[in-house]
């Protein structure tokens, strides 16, 4: 059999245009899909996506880690200690505290990759953080030196941290809260001495095998 | 000793190995010295050829002919009740609690700590309490031994020490 092709009825490229004037030849043949006007002789100058700085930068949480969710902590002066979770604060850290009165661990910040995130939750919808406490409330002081120091550079003395007043008020503020929280807990008694514990690896036990 | 548990057709073992690992199967025909016909149709074992060194086998027999068809095999399962007695066996039980200590989160693990602690500081109470009592009144160490003016019941101070740690399991 042939193949015949079937035409599609084609579609007009041009039209005829009545035009004015005298000695203009009264029409004239016009495209109907016109042609560009300016071709450019260069490429456009297309714009790259600029390099987003930290505070642009996308953070993501472990699915593991919720508000309300118990850590283990694996680094730092408070490893090993089992925390609350409060919330992820802008920079990306993680918002902790011990509570206090069970752990010795205060409002802090840290990395989740230093982290373990159990299994073990409290509800602490309830609770409400004050807006305050935030990563420029963690920000470490820095002294101002004088423009020209004179004598030993040795001779200033490094001072260490003490904890401040407003730290002290708003550590009492959180901790009643989650505290509060713990204590609606089915498991409140238990829950109590298990933040007070430390965690610690036994024989036989192997991390990579264990669920938490 | 000689051996128990042989490779036959009715051989009722553990597949220990491989996609089906865990599951209960039957031997239904020898194909060579190291792979079995197996089927478990009350465990979701397609009829498949298996290696014996990925099967352990267990005490459990039932009987069918060799190359007997699925529908002939569950037959002679389900009369047995197989599944039943197995799960009734040490060895099914011991797997059992294998998965659920896998299982347990760090919070059920200091959970058991805490009552493993607590039941064998009681035990040792009840221990010593006999013990201690038996050696005053000579039928452990003998009445050479026994404490002088014989044994007299303790004072018990301890009665108070009890009862709040009781409540705190």
């Amino acid at each position: 059999m042939e193949f015949i092709a079937t035409k599609k009825p084609a579609k007009p490229l041009t039209a005829v245009k009545p035009i004015g004037g005298e000695k203009n030849g009264e029409k004239r043949v016009v495209l109907l899909k016109k042609r560009r006007n300016y071709y450019p002789t260069q490429d456009k100058i297309r714009k790259r996506p600029a390099k987003k700085c930290f505070k642009q930068h996308k953070r993501s949480l472990r699915s593991s880690i919720k508000p309300g969710t118990i850590l283990i902590l694996l680094a730092g002066p408070h490893k090993g200690k089992r925390v609350v979770f409060l919330k992820q604060l802008h920079s990306g850290l993680l918002l902790i505290t011990g509570p206090f009165k069970i752990n010795a661990c205060p409002l802090r910040r840290i990395s989740q990759r230093y982290v373990i995130g159990t299994q073990t939750r409290i509800d602490i919808s309830k609770a409400k953080i004050p807006d305050t406490i935030n990563d420029s409330y963690f920000r470490r002081e820095r002294k101002k030196r004088a423009k020209k120091e004179e004598g030993d550079i040795f001779s200033t003395k490094k001072e260490s941290y003490k904890v401040n007043d407003q730290r002290k008020a708003d550590q009492k503020i959180v901790d009643k809260e989650i505290i509060g929280a713990i204590k609606s807990h089915p498991e409140r008694k238990l829950l109590f001495g298990y933040l007070a514990s430390m965690f610690g690896l036994r024989s036989s036990q192997y991390p990579h095998r264990m669920k938490f | 000793m000689p051996f128990r548990r042989f490779v036959e057709t009715g051989r009722i073992a553990l597949i220990a190995d491989g996609p089906q690992k865990g599951k209960l199967a039957s031997i239904v025909d020898v194909i060579d010295q190291t792979r079995v016909l197996v089927d478990g149709p009350a465990s979701n074992v397609p009829r498949q050829q298996i290696r014996l060194n990925q099967l352990h086998l267990t005490k459990f027999r039932i009987k069918f002919p060799y190359t007997a068809r699925t529908r002939i095999v569950r037959k002679a399962w389900n009369d047995a009740k197989i599944d039943e007695k197995w799960s009734d066996s040490m060895w099914a039980k011991k797997l059992q609690a294998k998965e659920k200590r896998a299982a347990l989160t760090d919070f059920d693990r200091f959970k058991l700590r805490k009552a493993r602690s607590r039941r064998n500081k009681i035990r040792s109470q009840a221990f010593f309490s006999i013990k201690n009592a038996s050696s005053r009144n000579g039928s452990l160490y003998g009445k050479k031994k026994m404490a002088k003016g014989g044994d007299k019941p303790k004072v018990k101070k301890a009665a108070k020490a009890e009862k709040p740690a009781a409540k705190k399991k």
